[in-house]
Protein backbone atom coordinates (compact mmCIF):
# COMPACT_ATOMS: atom_id res chain seq x y z
CA UNK A 1 0.00 0.00 0.00
CA UNK A 2 2.02 3.19 -0.54
CA UNK A 3 0.45 6.80 0.94
CA UNK A 4 -0.39 9.98 -1.20
CA UNK A 5 2.37 11.79 -0.47
CA UNK A 6 0.47 14.77 -1.28
CA UNK A 7 -1.75 14.92 1.61
CA UNK A 8 1.16 15.72 4.24
CA UNK A 9 1.04 19.33 4.44
CA UNK A 10 3.54 22.37 6.03
CA UNK A 11 1.13 22.98 9.64
CA UNK A 12 2.56 26.07 10.26
CA UNK A 13 1.28 28.08 7.58
CA UNK A 14 -2.05 26.45 7.87
CA UNK A 15 -2.54 27.92 11.47
CA UNK A 16 -2.21 31.29 10.95
CA UNK A 17 -4.14 30.85 7.56
CA UNK A 18 -7.33 29.89 10.25
CA UNK A 19 -6.44 32.64 12.86
CA UNK A 20 -6.81 35.23 10.33
CA UNK A 21 -9.78 34.21 8.34
CA UNK A 22 -11.57 33.91 11.75
CA UNK A 23 -10.16 37.14 12.73
CA UNK A 24 -11.48 38.61 9.42
CA UNK A 25 -15.16 36.71 10.11
CA UNK A 26 -15.17 38.13 13.11
CA UNK A 27 -14.83 41.73 12.70
CA UNK A 28 -17.23 41.23 9.29
CA UNK A 29 -19.95 39.66 12.24
CA UNK A 30 -19.34 42.50 14.35
CA UNK A 31 -20.34 45.41 11.60
CA UNK A 32 -23.54 43.37 11.09
CA UNK A 33 -24.21 42.86 14.23
CA UNK A 34 -23.99 46.49 15.34
CA UNK A 35 -25.57 47.80 12.66
CA UNK A 36 -28.62 45.27 13.33
CA UNK A 37 -28.01 46.56 17.32
CA UNK A 38 -28.77 50.07 16.73
CA UNK A 39 -31.72 49.23 14.09
CA UNK A 40 -33.12 47.29 16.42
CA UNK A 41 -33.11 49.41 19.30
CA UNK A 42 -34.43 52.72 17.09
CA UNK A 43 -37.20 50.47 15.86
CA UNK A 44 -38.10 49.12 19.55
CA UNK A 45 -37.89 52.60 21.49
CA UNK A 46 -38.94 54.67 18.05
CA UNK A 47 -42.45 52.27 17.98
CA UNK A 48 -44.02 54.37 21.00
CA UNK A 49 -43.99 56.99 19.41
CA UNK A 50 -45.11 55.62 16.30
CA UNK A 51 -48.81 54.19 17.61
CA UNK A 52 -49.10 56.64 20.36
CA UNK A 53 -52.28 59.40 20.07
CA UNK A 54 -51.41 61.76 18.05
CA UNK A 55 -52.57 64.75 20.11
CA UNK A 56 -49.49 63.49 22.65
CA UNK A 57 -47.10 64.15 20.24
CA UNK A 58 -45.51 67.44 20.05
CA UNK A 59 -47.62 69.80 17.97
CA UNK A 60 -50.50 67.77 18.41
CA UNK A 61 -51.08 65.87 15.04
CA UNK A 62 -49.11 62.57 15.36
CA UNK A 63 -45.51 61.42 14.30
CA UNK A 64 -45.84 61.72 10.64
CA UNK A 65 -47.21 65.66 10.87
CA UNK A 66 -44.23 66.09 13.18
CA UNK A 67 -41.58 64.57 11.27
CA UNK A 68 -42.71 65.86 7.48
CA UNK A 69 -41.43 69.21 8.36
CA UNK A 70 -38.02 68.63 9.56
CA UNK A 71 -37.69 65.88 6.32
CA UNK A 72 -37.82 68.21 4.20
CA UNK A 73 -35.71 70.57 5.88
CA UNK A 74 -32.90 67.98 6.19
CA UNK A 75 -33.33 67.23 2.20
CA UNK A 76 -33.31 70.90 1.71
CA UNK A 77 -30.05 71.64 3.78
CA UNK A 78 -28.37 68.81 1.86
CA UNK A 79 -29.20 69.59 -1.56
CA UNK A 80 -27.84 73.10 -0.68
CA UNK A 81 -24.90 71.84 0.49
CA UNK A 82 -24.31 69.15 -2.41
CA UNK A 83 -25.91 72.35 -5.43
CA UNK A 84 -22.57 74.25 -3.94
CA UNK A 85 -19.80 71.67 -3.00
CA UNK A 86 -20.33 69.14 -5.97
CA UNK A 87 -19.19 71.19 -9.20
CA UNK A 88 -16.67 73.38 -6.49
CA UNK A 89 -15.37 69.62 -5.66
CA UNK A 90 -14.93 68.57 -9.39
CA UNK A 91 -13.37 71.37 -10.15
CA UNK A 92 -10.98 71.49 -7.85
CA UNK A 93 -10.40 67.77 -8.38
CA UNK A 94 -9.82 68.28 -12.16
CA UNK A 95 -7.25 71.06 -11.12
CA UNK A 96 -5.33 68.86 -8.97
CA UNK A 97 -5.77 65.35 -11.28
CA UNK A 98 -5.01 67.48 -14.90
CA UNK A 99 -4.19 71.00 -14.74
CA UNK A 100 -1.75 71.95 -12.02
CA UNK A 101 1.55 71.48 -11.82
CA UNK A 102 2.89 68.57 -9.79
CA UNK A 103 4.36 70.34 -6.72
CA UNK A 104 1.53 72.29 -6.55
CA UNK A 105 -0.97 69.57 -6.75
CA UNK A 106 0.38 67.68 -4.30
CA UNK A 107 0.37 70.78 -2.04
CA UNK A 108 -3.71 71.46 -2.61
CA UNK A 109 -4.42 67.80 -2.43
CA UNK A 110 -2.75 68.12 0.79
CA UNK A 111 -5.01 70.96 2.19
CA UNK A 112 -8.08 69.60 0.89
CA UNK A 113 -7.59 66.77 3.22
CA UNK A 114 -7.01 69.14 6.20
CA UNK A 115 -10.26 70.80 5.51
CA UNK A 116 -12.05 67.12 6.40
CA UNK A 117 -10.06 66.79 9.76
CA UNK A 118 -11.81 70.44 11.20
CA UNK A 119 -14.54 69.66 13.74
CA UNK A 120 -17.62 70.14 12.78
CA UNK A 121 -18.34 72.22 15.87
CA UNK A 122 -15.75 74.21 14.86
CA UNK A 123 -17.28 74.35 11.10
CA UNK A 124 -20.51 75.18 13.25
CA UNK A 125 -19.01 77.62 15.19
CA UNK A 126 -17.40 79.96 12.05
CA UNK A 127 -20.61 79.70 10.65
CA UNK A 128 -22.58 81.42 13.36
CA UNK A 129 -20.17 83.75 13.97
CA UNK A 130 -18.70 84.91 11.02
CA UNK A 131 -20.12 83.69 8.14
CA UNK A 132 -23.92 84.32 9.19
CA UNK A 133 -23.24 87.88 10.01
CA UNK A 134 -20.87 88.31 6.78
CA UNK A 135 -23.53 86.82 4.28
CA UNK A 136 -26.76 88.65 5.44
CA UNK A 137 -26.43 91.46 3.41
CA UNK A 138 -26.46 89.63 0.37
CA UNK A 139 -29.32 88.09 1.46
CA UNK A 140 -31.28 91.36 1.62
CA UNK A 141 -30.05 92.24 -1.51
CA UNK A 142 -31.58 88.51 -2.69
CA UNK A 143 -35.08 89.63 -1.04
CA UNK A 144 -34.78 92.57 -2.30
CA UNK A 145 -33.76 92.16 -6.42
CA UNK A 146 -34.57 88.23 -6.57
CA UNK A 147 -37.83 88.24 -3.70
CA UNK A 148 -40.44 87.54 -6.53
CA UNK A 149 -38.89 83.65 -6.55
CA UNK A 150 -40.27 82.14 -3.15
CA UNK A 151 -37.00 80.78 -2.20
CA UNK A 152 -35.47 84.48 -2.09
CA UNK A 153 -38.75 85.67 -0.25
CA UNK A 154 -38.37 88.77 2.18
CA UNK A 155 -38.16 89.51 4.95
CA UNK A 156 -34.68 88.40 5.03
CA UNK A 157 -33.48 87.33 8.48
CA UNK A 158 -31.62 90.02 10.33
CA UNK A 159 -28.98 87.66 11.87
CA UNK A 160 -27.97 85.32 8.90
CA UNK A 161 -28.64 82.31 10.36
CA UNK A 162 -30.76 80.72 7.84
CA UNK A 163 -30.85 77.49 6.28
CA UNK A 164 -29.17 78.47 3.29
CA UNK A 165 -26.19 79.79 5.37
CA UNK A 166 -26.45 76.38 7.08
CA UNK A 167 -26.09 74.90 3.46
CA UNK A 168 -23.25 76.60 2.78
CA UNK A 169 -21.58 75.36 5.80
CA UNK A 170 -22.70 72.17 5.21
CA UNK A 171 -20.44 72.29 1.74
CA UNK A 172 -17.37 73.75 2.94
CA UNK A 173 -17.83 70.19 4.86
CA UNK A 174 -18.72 68.18 2.54
CA UNK A 175 -16.05 69.65 -0.37
CA UNK A 176 -13.39 67.88 0.63
CA UNK A 177 -14.57 64.11 0.85
CA UNK A 178 -16.14 64.37 -2.89
CA UNK A 179 -13.04 66.62 -4.14
CA UNK A 180 -10.35 63.69 -2.27
CA UNK A 181 -12.44 60.53 -4.01
CA UNK A 182 -13.20 62.55 -7.15
CA UNK A 183 -9.26 63.39 -7.53
CA UNK A 184 -8.39 59.89 -7.02
CA UNK A 185 -10.94 58.69 -9.99
CA UNK A 186 -10.18 61.24 -12.13
CA UNK A 187 -6.22 59.84 -11.47
CA UNK A 188 -7.29 56.11 -12.67
CA UNK A 189 -8.46 57.41 -15.95
CA UNK A 190 -6.21 55.00 -18.45
CA UNK A 191 -3.16 57.32 -20.15
CA UNK A 192 -4.81 54.72 -23.30
CA UNK A 193 -8.33 56.69 -23.52
CA UNK A 194 -6.68 59.96 -22.45
CA UNK A 195 -3.90 59.80 -25.65
CA UNK A 196 -6.33 58.57 -27.98
CA UNK A 197 -8.53 62.01 -27.10
CA UNK A 198 -5.25 64.18 -27.78
CA UNK A 199 -4.51 62.13 -30.53
CA UNK A 200 -7.60 63.35 -32.39
CA UNK A 201 -6.67 66.45 -31.83
CA UNK A 202 -8.64 67.80 -28.41
CA UNK A 203 -7.90 70.56 -26.29
CA UNK A 204 -7.30 69.71 -22.56
CA UNK A 205 -10.97 70.42 -21.40
CA UNK A 206 -12.09 68.18 -24.31
CA UNK A 207 -9.73 65.26 -23.62
CA UNK A 208 -11.73 65.58 -19.95
CA UNK A 209 -15.07 65.57 -21.17
CA UNK A 210 -14.43 62.60 -23.77
CA UNK A 211 -12.19 60.89 -21.70
CA UNK A 212 -12.07 61.45 -18.24
CA UNK A 213 -15.62 62.42 -17.14
CA UNK A 214 -17.00 59.30 -18.81
CA UNK A 215 -14.92 56.72 -16.93
CA UNK A 216 -15.05 58.46 -13.73
CA UNK A 217 -19.01 59.19 -13.69
CA UNK A 218 -19.80 56.47 -11.31
CA UNK A 219 -17.19 57.33 -9.02
CA UNK A 220 -18.45 60.54 -9.17
CA UNK A 221 -21.67 59.60 -7.97
CA UNK A 222 -20.27 57.20 -5.55
CA UNK A 223 -18.33 60.75 -3.92
CA UNK A 224 -21.17 62.94 -4.30
CA UNK A 225 -23.66 60.30 -2.11
CA UNK A 226 -20.95 59.93 0.68
CA UNK A 227 -21.09 63.66 0.67
CA UNK A 228 -24.83 63.66 0.76
CA UNK A 229 -24.78 60.84 3.70
CA UNK A 230 -22.46 63.51 5.40
CA UNK A 231 -24.65 66.11 4.86
CA UNK A 232 -27.85 64.46 6.06
CA UNK A 233 -26.09 63.31 9.30
CA UNK A 234 -24.78 66.18 10.59
CA UNK A 235 -25.66 67.74 13.59
CA UNK A 236 -23.64 70.61 15.28
CA UNK A 237 -22.93 72.71 12.50
CA UNK A 238 -26.57 73.08 11.85
CA UNK A 239 -27.39 73.12 15.20
CA UNK A 240 -25.32 76.15 15.88
CA UNK A 241 -26.11 77.95 12.90
CA UNK A 242 -29.46 77.74 12.00
CA UNK A 243 -32.58 79.50 14.05
CA UNK A 244 -34.73 76.93 13.08
CA UNK A 245 -38.29 77.11 13.18
CA UNK A 246 -41.23 76.18 10.95
CA UNK A 247 -40.82 74.74 7.53
CA UNK A 248 -40.54 77.47 5.64
CA UNK A 249 -40.26 78.00 1.80
CA UNK A 250 -37.53 81.01 1.86
CA UNK A 251 -33.90 79.94 2.25
CA UNK A 252 -33.11 83.19 3.72
CA UNK A 253 -35.67 83.46 6.67
CA UNK A 254 -35.11 82.00 9.52
CA UNK A 255 -36.97 78.84 10.07
CA UNK A 256 -36.66 74.98 8.91
CA UNK A 257 -34.72 71.82 10.76
CA UNK A 258 -33.09 69.30 10.26
CA UNK A 259 -33.31 65.88 11.94
CA UNK A 260 -29.94 65.81 13.08
CA UNK A 261 -30.35 68.95 15.21
CA UNK A 262 -33.52 68.49 16.10
CA UNK A 263 -32.61 65.59 18.14
CA UNK A 264 -29.49 67.30 19.56
CA UNK A 265 -31.48 70.06 20.74
CA UNK A 266 -34.32 68.42 22.15
CA UNK A 267 -32.31 65.51 23.61
CA UNK A 268 -31.29 66.05 26.87
CA UNK A 269 -34.62 67.51 27.94
CA UNK A 270 -36.70 65.16 26.82
CA UNK A 271 -38.48 62.95 29.01
CA UNK A 272 -41.04 60.16 28.25
CA UNK A 273 -42.78 59.92 24.83
CA UNK A 274 -40.35 63.20 23.72
CA UNK A 275 -37.49 60.95 23.73
CA UNK A 276 -39.78 57.65 21.68
CA UNK A 277 -40.31 60.90 19.25
CA UNK A 278 -36.88 62.01 18.80
CA UNK A 279 -35.52 58.61 18.38
CA UNK A 280 -38.21 57.80 16.06
CA UNK A 281 -37.07 60.57 14.22
CA UNK A 282 -33.82 59.48 14.43
CA UNK A 283 -35.04 55.89 12.76
CA UNK A 284 -36.60 58.22 9.89
CA UNK A 285 -32.56 59.66 8.95
CA UNK A 286 -31.44 56.33 9.34
CA UNK A 287 -33.39 54.73 6.71
CA UNK A 288 -33.15 58.03 4.41
CA UNK A 289 -29.06 57.71 5.00
CA UNK A 290 -29.94 53.54 4.15
CA UNK A 291 -31.61 54.68 1.14
CA UNK A 292 -28.98 57.20 -0.22
CA UNK A 293 -26.55 54.61 -0.08
CA UNK A 294 -28.08 51.82 -1.99
CA UNK A 295 -29.35 54.30 -4.69
CA UNK A 296 -25.78 54.99 -4.88
CA UNK A 297 -24.43 51.49 -4.89
CA UNK A 298 -26.94 50.64 -7.38
CA UNK A 299 -25.97 53.45 -9.60
CA UNK A 300 -22.48 52.32 -10.04
CA UNK A 301 -23.27 48.84 -10.48
CA UNK A 302 -25.66 49.62 -13.15
CA UNK A 303 -22.57 51.64 -14.91
CA UNK A 304 -19.83 49.08 -14.37
CA UNK A 305 -19.46 47.72 -17.85
CA UNK A 306 -19.07 51.10 -18.96
CA UNK A 307 -16.28 51.90 -16.95
CA UNK A 308 -13.30 50.76 -19.23
CA UNK A 309 -11.81 48.73 -17.29
CA UNK A 310 -12.82 46.07 -19.69
CA UNK B 1 -4.87 64.92 -48.74
CA UNK B 2 -1.17 63.72 -47.68
CA UNK B 3 2.04 65.54 -46.64
CA UNK B 4 5.52 64.89 -46.82
CA UNK B 5 7.88 64.87 -43.26
CA UNK B 6 11.46 66.33 -42.84
CA UNK B 7 12.68 65.66 -39.66
CA UNK B 8 16.06 68.02 -38.99
CA UNK B 9 18.76 67.09 -36.43
CA UNK B 10 15.93 66.24 -33.80
CA UNK B 11 17.06 64.80 -30.43
CA UNK B 12 14.27 63.86 -28.26
CA UNK B 13 14.52 64.01 -24.31
CA UNK B 14 13.01 62.89 -21.57
CA UNK B 15 13.87 65.49 -18.89
CA UNK B 16 17.34 65.12 -19.00
CA UNK B 17 17.86 62.14 -20.81
CA UNK B 18 18.81 62.42 -24.41
CA UNK B 19 16.54 59.44 -25.42
CA UNK B 20 16.75 59.22 -29.48
CA UNK B 21 19.88 61.52 -30.92
CA UNK B 22 19.81 63.45 -33.61
CA UNK B 23 17.41 62.02 -36.42
CA UNK B 24 17.42 63.37 -40.20
CA UNK B 25 14.69 61.37 -41.83
CA UNK B 26 12.68 62.32 -44.89
CA UNK B 27 8.84 60.64 -45.33
CA UNK B 28 7.09 60.98 -48.01
CA UNK B 29 4.06 61.81 -48.86
CA UNK B 30 1.76 58.87 -49.94
CA UNK B 31 4.18 56.15 -49.03
CA UNK B 32 4.10 53.68 -45.71
CA UNK B 33 7.20 53.94 -43.65
CA UNK B 34 8.06 51.52 -41.37
CA UNK B 35 10.06 51.73 -38.20
CA UNK B 36 12.08 48.90 -36.74
CA UNK B 37 14.65 48.11 -34.26
CA UNK B 38 15.25 46.59 -30.69
CA UNK B 39 12.89 47.27 -27.58
CA UNK B 40 14.06 51.11 -26.39
CA UNK B 41 16.02 52.02 -29.59
CA UNK B 42 13.57 54.97 -29.49
CA UNK B 43 11.46 54.37 -32.49
CA UNK B 44 8.33 54.66 -30.79
CA UNK B 45 9.41 57.58 -29.13
CA UNK B 46 10.73 59.16 -32.12
CA UNK B 47 7.22 58.34 -33.40
CA UNK B 48 5.26 60.39 -30.97
CA UNK B 49 7.46 63.17 -31.81
CA UNK B 50 5.94 63.44 -35.15
CA UNK B 51 2.34 64.33 -33.99
CA UNK B 52 3.55 66.49 -30.75
CA UNK B 53 2.16 63.19 -28.28
CA UNK B 54 5.77 63.00 -26.86
CA UNK B 55 5.66 66.45 -24.79
CA UNK B 56 1.96 65.05 -23.26
CA UNK B 57 4.31 62.96 -20.32
CA UNK B 58 5.85 65.35 -17.87
CA UNK B 59 9.34 66.86 -18.38
CA UNK B 60 9.34 65.47 -22.36
CA UNK B 61 10.69 67.86 -25.00
CA UNK B 62 12.28 67.84 -28.13
CA UNK B 63 15.32 69.81 -29.91
CA UNK B 64 15.59 70.56 -33.63
CA UNK B 65 12.72 70.83 -36.73
CA UNK B 66 10.19 68.50 -38.18
CA UNK B 67 8.71 70.12 -41.14
CA UNK B 68 5.33 68.82 -42.49
CA UNK B 69 5.39 70.20 -46.00
CA UNK B 70 7.87 72.57 -44.95
CA UNK B 71 5.72 73.76 -41.79
CA UNK B 72 7.71 73.49 -38.75
CA UNK B 73 5.37 71.16 -36.31
CA UNK B 74 7.59 72.62 -33.12
CA UNK B 75 7.62 76.56 -34.59
CA UNK B 76 6.96 79.41 -32.34
CA UNK B 77 3.07 79.29 -32.18
CA UNK B 78 2.38 76.37 -33.03
CA UNK B 79 -0.45 74.56 -31.43
CA UNK B 80 0.00 71.06 -30.92
CA UNK B 81 -4.12 70.73 -31.12
CA UNK B 82 -3.80 71.47 -34.43
CA UNK B 83 -0.76 69.72 -35.12
CA UNK B 84 -2.78 66.42 -33.91
CA UNK B 85 -5.38 67.01 -36.51
CA UNK B 86 -3.08 66.93 -39.50
CA UNK B 87 -1.71 63.61 -38.04
CA UNK B 88 -3.61 61.16 -36.54
CA UNK B 89 -2.26 57.84 -34.55
CA UNK B 90 -3.23 55.12 -33.98
CA UNK B 91 -1.94 53.00 -30.81
CA UNK B 92 -0.38 49.61 -29.74
CA UNK B 93 -3.65 48.66 -27.72
CA UNK B 94 -6.99 49.61 -29.34
CA UNK B 95 -8.81 52.41 -27.32
CA UNK B 96 -12.01 53.20 -28.43
CA UNK B 97 -13.88 55.21 -25.60
CA UNK B 98 -15.65 52.55 -24.10
CA UNK B 99 -18.55 55.03 -22.63
CA UNK B 100 -19.61 55.91 -26.75
CA UNK B 101 -21.12 53.69 -29.68
CA UNK B 102 -19.32 52.88 -32.57
CA UNK B 103 -20.69 55.35 -34.51
CA UNK B 104 -19.60 58.08 -31.65
CA UNK B 105 -16.21 56.87 -32.10
CA UNK B 106 -15.86 57.49 -35.57
CA UNK B 107 -17.05 60.66 -34.89
CA UNK B 108 -15.16 61.59 -31.97
CA UNK B 109 -12.66 63.57 -33.65
CA UNK B 110 -15.09 65.59 -35.84
CA UNK B 111 -17.49 66.53 -32.96
CA UNK B 112 -14.58 68.62 -31.82
CA UNK B 113 -13.92 71.87 -31.36
CA UNK B 114 -17.56 72.40 -31.39
CA UNK B 115 -17.98 71.64 -34.91
CA UNK B 116 -21.33 70.74 -35.87
CA UNK B 117 -22.04 68.38 -38.53
CA UNK B 118 -25.41 67.19 -39.40
CA UNK B 119 -27.12 64.08 -39.37
CA UNK B 120 -27.05 63.22 -43.13
CA UNK B 121 -23.62 64.07 -43.27
CA UNK B 122 -22.51 62.05 -39.60
CA UNK B 123 -24.05 59.21 -41.49
CA UNK B 124 -22.45 59.53 -44.91
CA UNK B 125 -19.26 60.26 -42.86
CA UNK B 126 -19.19 57.11 -40.69
CA UNK B 127 -20.00 55.07 -43.06
CA UNK B 128 -17.04 56.51 -45.98
CA UNK B 129 -14.77 56.37 -42.35
CA UNK B 130 -15.87 52.28 -41.48
CA UNK B 131 -15.16 51.80 -45.54
CA UNK B 132 -11.78 53.30 -45.38
CA UNK B 133 -11.12 50.77 -42.06
CA UNK B 134 -12.59 47.30 -44.06
CA UNK B 135 -15.10 47.73 -40.78
CA UNK B 136 -18.69 49.02 -42.39
CA UNK B 137 -19.92 45.49 -43.40
CA UNK B 138 -18.88 43.81 -40.12
CA UNK B 139 -20.19 46.44 -38.17
CA UNK B 140 -22.85 48.46 -40.10
CA UNK B 141 -25.98 46.63 -37.84
CA UNK B 142 -24.94 47.26 -34.97
CA UNK B 143 -23.68 51.26 -34.72
CA UNK B 144 -25.26 52.13 -31.33
CA UNK B 145 -23.88 49.16 -29.97
CA UNK B 146 -20.49 50.49 -27.99
CA UNK B 147 -17.05 49.99 -29.03
CA UNK B 148 -15.34 48.06 -26.76
CA UNK B 149 -17.88 45.11 -27.39
CA UNK B 150 -15.85 44.54 -30.40
CA UNK B 151 -13.24 42.08 -31.10
CA UNK B 152 -9.74 42.98 -30.53
CA UNK B 153 -9.21 43.45 -34.65
CA UNK B 154 -12.00 45.22 -34.65
CA UNK B 155 -11.74 47.46 -32.56
CA UNK B 156 -8.32 48.44 -34.09
CA UNK B 157 -9.75 49.02 -37.27
CA UNK B 158 -12.56 51.24 -35.62
CA UNK B 159 -9.74 53.21 -34.01
CA UNK B 160 -8.35 53.70 -37.76
CA UNK B 161 -11.60 54.89 -38.66
CA UNK B 162 -11.72 57.38 -35.84
CA UNK B 163 -8.24 58.42 -37.46
CA UNK B 164 -9.17 58.88 -40.95
CA UNK B 165 -12.62 60.34 -39.98
CA UNK B 166 -11.22 63.85 -39.26
CA UNK B 167 -8.99 63.23 -42.82
CA UNK B 168 -5.44 63.47 -41.26
CA UNK B 169 -2.55 64.24 -43.78
CA UNK B 170 -0.45 61.92 -41.96
CA UNK B 171 -1.51 58.49 -39.70
CA UNK B 172 1.35 57.35 -37.45
CA UNK B 173 0.39 53.67 -36.28
CA UNK B 174 2.38 52.46 -33.02
CA UNK B 175 2.69 48.71 -33.13
CA UNK B 176 -0.94 48.73 -34.39
CA UNK B 177 -1.27 44.71 -34.43
CA UNK B 178 1.03 43.80 -31.24
CA UNK B 179 -2.27 43.13 -29.70
CA UNK B 180 -3.77 41.54 -32.58
CA UNK B 181 -4.20 37.71 -34.05
CA UNK B 182 -2.92 36.80 -36.97
CA UNK B 183 -5.76 36.99 -38.97
CA UNK B 184 -7.02 40.57 -37.36
CA UNK B 185 -3.17 41.35 -38.37
CA UNK B 186 -3.94 40.60 -42.01
CA UNK B 187 -6.58 42.50 -42.19
CA UNK B 188 -5.00 45.88 -40.68
CA UNK B 189 -2.39 45.16 -42.94
CA UNK B 190 -4.15 44.68 -46.16
CA UNK B 191 -6.14 48.24 -44.74
CA UNK B 192 -2.66 49.58 -44.69
CA UNK B 193 -1.64 49.04 -48.29
CA UNK B 194 -5.23 50.75 -49.08
CA UNK B 195 -4.34 53.63 -46.98
CA UNK B 196 -1.64 54.63 -48.63
CA UNK B 197 -3.22 55.77 -51.58
CA UNK B 198 -4.26 58.58 -49.95
CA UNK B 199 -2.53 58.69 -46.91
CA UNK B 200 1.55 59.41 -45.55
CA UNK B 201 1.54 56.41 -43.21
CA UNK B 202 4.29 55.62 -40.56
CA UNK B 203 4.37 52.22 -39.02
CA UNK B 204 6.36 51.14 -35.62
CA UNK B 205 6.71 47.40 -35.48
CA UNK B 206 8.57 44.63 -33.82
CA UNK B 207 7.64 42.40 -36.62
CA UNK B 208 9.86 42.32 -39.47
CA UNK B 209 7.97 40.54 -41.60
CA UNK B 210 5.50 42.61 -41.44
CA UNK B 211 7.72 45.51 -42.66
CA UNK B 212 8.69 44.18 -44.97
CA UNK B 213 4.72 43.39 -46.08
CA UNK B 214 3.63 46.82 -45.75
CA UNK B 215 6.25 49.50 -46.20
CA UNK B 216 7.83 51.08 -49.30
CA UNK B 217 10.80 52.30 -46.90
CA UNK B 218 12.16 51.15 -43.89
CA UNK B 219 14.18 53.01 -41.16
CA UNK B 220 16.04 50.82 -38.12
CA UNK B 221 16.71 52.38 -35.42
CA UNK B 222 19.54 51.03 -32.51
CA UNK B 223 20.99 51.74 -29.61
CA UNK B 224 24.36 51.33 -27.99
CA UNK B 225 23.70 50.23 -24.77
CA UNK B 226 21.53 50.83 -21.74
CA UNK B 227 21.23 54.53 -21.13
CA UNK B 228 22.43 55.70 -23.97
CA UNK B 229 20.40 57.54 -26.66
CA UNK B 230 18.55 55.20 -29.87
CA UNK B 231 19.83 56.29 -33.09
CA UNK B 232 18.59 56.16 -36.69
CA UNK B 233 21.12 53.78 -37.83
CA UNK B 234 19.96 53.30 -41.64
CA UNK B 235 17.11 54.36 -43.86
CA UNK B 236 16.55 52.95 -47.04
CA UNK B 237 13.91 50.94 -49.56
CA UNK B 238 12.45 48.32 -47.89
CA UNK B 239 14.18 45.60 -50.23
CA UNK B 240 17.31 46.80 -49.83
CA UNK B 241 17.03 47.22 -46.14
CA UNK B 242 16.35 43.50 -46.03
CA UNK B 243 18.32 42.20 -48.90
CA UNK B 244 20.78 44.51 -49.21
CA UNK B 245 21.78 46.53 -45.87
CA UNK B 246 24.55 49.05 -46.02
CA UNK B 247 25.34 48.85 -42.24
CA UNK B 248 26.69 45.81 -40.95
CA UNK B 249 24.25 46.56 -37.45
CA UNK B 250 21.14 46.66 -39.89
CA UNK B 251 22.14 43.19 -41.18
CA UNK B 252 22.46 41.64 -37.90
CA UNK B 253 18.91 42.68 -36.77
CA UNK B 254 17.30 41.86 -40.11
CA UNK B 255 18.51 38.28 -40.20
CA UNK B 256 18.04 37.93 -36.22
CA UNK B 257 21.82 37.60 -35.31
CA UNK B 258 20.73 40.05 -32.03
CA UNK B 259 18.03 42.03 -30.89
Amino acid sequence: MTTNSLTTSQGAGRAGDKVFSGAAMAAGCLILAVLFGVALFLVVQAIPALTAPPESIQGGHGFFAYIAPIVVGTLIAAVIALVIATPVAIGVALFISHYAPRRLASGLGYVVDLLAAIPSVVYGAWGAAFLAKEISPAYDWLANNLGWIPIFAGPASATGKTILTAGIVLSVMVLPIITSLSREIFLQTPKLHEEAALALGATRWEMIKMAVLPFGRPGIVSAIMLGLGRALGETMAVALVLSSGVLTASLIQSGNQTIAAEIALNFPEASGLKVNTLIAAGLVLFVITLGVNMIARWIITRHKEFSGAN
Amino acid sequence: MSKRIDVKDLNVYYGNFLAVEDVNINIEAKSVTAFIGPSGCGKSTFLRTLNRMHEVLPGARVEGEVLLDGDNLYGPGVDPVTVRTQVGMVFQRPNPFPTMSIRDNVLAGVKLNNKKISKGAADALVEKSLVGANLWNEVKDRLDKPGSGLSGGQQQRLCIARAIAVEPQVILMDEPCSALDPISTLAVEDLINELKDQYTVVIVTHNMQQAARVSDKTAFFNIAGTGKPGKLIEFADTTSIFNNPAQKATEDYVSGRFG
